[in-house]
C-alpha cells in the first residue's frame, strides 16, 4: 500500500503530501510519542492527536513515511513546514485515533 | 634489424627516467664466449650451435677484433671455406657499445644497425659484455614492472579519505530547557551522520531511539544541558549532560510508566515514562548518574556488531 492510498480514504484530508509512492504496510496508533519511537515498526505510519512539529521529528527519526492527525486536529504552521523538511506526509481527520485505525486497518486489509 | 619499439625522446617520464637511469653493464651478459683469430669457422658453427647464440666475439687478449655472424657462417659454408681459421672472414667493421652509456643509446644502436648484439667495452678498451636486444626487453619489462607497482601503491596512498567515514569525531549539540521548536535537532543530525556512513538501518535507529529520547529528556526535565556525540568505526557513545535539577530516584526513573512531567508536557506526548527505559533498552551499554548540579546518562551502541543481535529488533 502506497501513502497515495491514504489520500483516497474518504475522511482523511491531505495536509502535504511528500511521496506518494512510498509504500508502507502497518501502522502504529500512539500519543505517546516515547511508545511510538520504542515500539513503532519502520515504515511504518503514524496515526496520533500530536499535532505539532515534535512528531514530524519522531516520525522522521523512526522512519515513517506518513503522519494521520485525529479529532480535527489543527496541524500548526511549523509542523507542516517541518514534515516538508522532512519529506514526511501529513494527512488530518476529523474522526478519533481508533476509527482512523479502523479506515486504514481496512485498507491495508487487517 | 632487432628494433625496440621504446622511443627514446618522448616515452612517459616514468620510461626515460629508466633507459637513462640504466647502464649497458646493467643489462648486458657477462658470460660470454669468446674465440681467437686462429679458431676455424667450423669451431665456431659448433660452439654457436651448441650455446644456441647467433654471433661470437674474436679476440686477442682482452680486445675484440671482429666478431663472426651466422650470416659469416652460412657464407662460409656456401662458398667451402668452412675449415678456415675466422681472421678473414671475420667482420671487423664493429660497432661497440661502453659500458656505462645509458640503455638508451643501446636501444638506438639497435634501431639503427642491423646487428643483432654489440660487444660491450669498459674504459679501457677491453671486451667485458655482450647486450642483445632480448637481454634489454627483459630487463626493462622487470623494471617497468616495477614501476607500475610503486605507481599503483602511490594511487592507493593518495586516495581521498571518504568524507562520510566515521573516525572519532565528537559532536556536540546545545540543548535547551523547554526548546521544543529545536528538539529533535541533534539526533536528526547523527541519524543522518550514521546514514552516510552506511551504518545498517536497524542500528541507525537504535542511535536514533536513545539521541532524541537524552535530547528531550534535556529539553523537558532539565536546566539544559548537551548531548555529546562520539564516533568511532566501532560504536557510537552517546553522553547527555545537564545542569540539574537531578533525578531524585533513579531506580523510579528507570522504571517503564513512571514519570514526573506536568500535564503540558504529557499533552504534547512526552512524559510517558518511557524515555530513560527505551534508552537502556536500545543501548549495548548503559550509564547514568545524577545529583542535584546535574545528570550525565552515557550510553553506545556498537556500529558494527559481528551479526545483528536480537537486540536490533527491538
Amino acid at each position: 500500500m502506497t501513502v497515495n492510498d491514504l489520500a483516497k480514504i474518504e475522511g482523511i484530508e491531505t495536509i502535504f503530501l511528500a511521496d506518494g509512492n512510498q509504500e508502507f504496510s502497518t501502522a502504529y496508533t500512539g500519543d505517546l510519542l516515547s511508545d511510538v519511537m520504542g515500539n513503532a515498526e519502520e515504515e511504518s505510519i503514524l496515526i496520533t492527536v500530536q499535532a505539532h512539529k515534535n512528531t514530524i521529528a519522531v516520525a522522521s527519526l523512526s522512519s515513517m513515511p506518513a503522519i494521520i492527525t485525529c479529532n480535527g486536529r489543527d496541524c500548526p504552521l511549523d509542523m507542516i513546514e517541518a514534515a516538508k523538511k522532512e519529506n514526511i506526509s501529513l494527512f488530518t481527520s476529523a474522526f478519533s485515533q481508533f476509527k482512523v485505525s479502523c479506515l486504514v486497518a481496512k485498507v491495508l486489509g487487517c | 634489424m632487432q628494433e625496440i619499439p621504446i622511443n627514446t625522446y618522448s616515452s612517459p617520464t616514468v620510461i626515460l627516467d629508466l633507459i637513462y637511469r640504466l647502464k649497458v653493464k646493467d643489462v648486458m651478459s657477462t658470460y660470454i664466449d669468446t674465440v681467437t683469430k686462429e679458431t676455424s669457422l667450423r669451431e665456431i658453427q659448433k660452439i654457436m650451435r651448441e650455446k644456441k647464440i647467433t654471433g661470437v666475439p674474436v679476440t686477442q687478449g682482452k680486445r675484440i677484433i671482429g666478431i663472426v655472424s651466422m650470416d659469416d657462417i652460412i657464407q662460409a659454408l656456401d662458398k667451402g671455406y668452412i675449415e678456415d681459421p675466422c681472421l678473414d672472414h671475420m667482420s671487423r667493421n664493429l660497432i661497440i657499445l661502453e659500458d656505462n652509456m645509458p640503455i638508451s643509446f643501446a636501444i638506438s644502436y639497435f634501431d639503427r644497425f642491423s646487428f643483432h648484439r654489440f660487444p660491450v667495452l669498459n674504459k679501457e678498451k677491453e671486451l667485458i659484455g655482450m647486450i642483445t636486444s632480448r637481454d634489454i626487453t627483459s630487463r626493462l619489462l622487470v623494471e617497468i614492472n616495477r614501476e607500475v607497482e610503486n605507481l599503483e601503491k602511490q594511487q592507493n596512498n593518495n586516495r581521498p579519505t571518504d568524507p562520510d567515514a566515521i573516525d572519532g569525531e565528537l559532536h556536540s549539540y546545545t540543548i535547551i530547557r523547554l526548546d521544543f521548536e529545536n528538539a529533535g535537532y541533534a539526533s536528526t543530525q547523527i541519524k543522518k551522520k550514521l546514514k552516510k556512513a552506511g551504518v545498517a538501518t536497524p542500528i541507525i535507529r537504535r542511535a536514533a531511539i536513545a539521541s532524541y529520547e537524552l535530547e528531550m529528556n534535556i529539553v523537558v526535565h532539565s536546566n539544559g544541558g548537551e548531548l555529546l556525540a562520539n564516533y568511532t568505526p566501532e560504536k557510537l557513545t552517546i553522553m547527555a549532560i545537564d545542569r540539574g535539577p537531578g533525578i531524585k530516584d533513579l531506580n523510579k526513573a528507570l522504571t517503564p510508566g513512571f514519570s514526573t512531567a506536568n500535564d503540558w508536557i504529557r499533552s504534547l506526548g512526552f512524559g510517558a515514562g518511557m524515555g530513560l527505559p527505551n534508552v537502556k533498552n536500545v543501548s549495548d551499554d548503559f550509564a547514568i548518574e545524577s545529583g542535584q548540579k546535574g545528570t550525565k546518562v552515557t550510553c553506545s551502541i556498537n556500529l558494527a556488531p559481528k551479526e545483528i543481535t536480537e537486540n536490533d529488533s527491538k
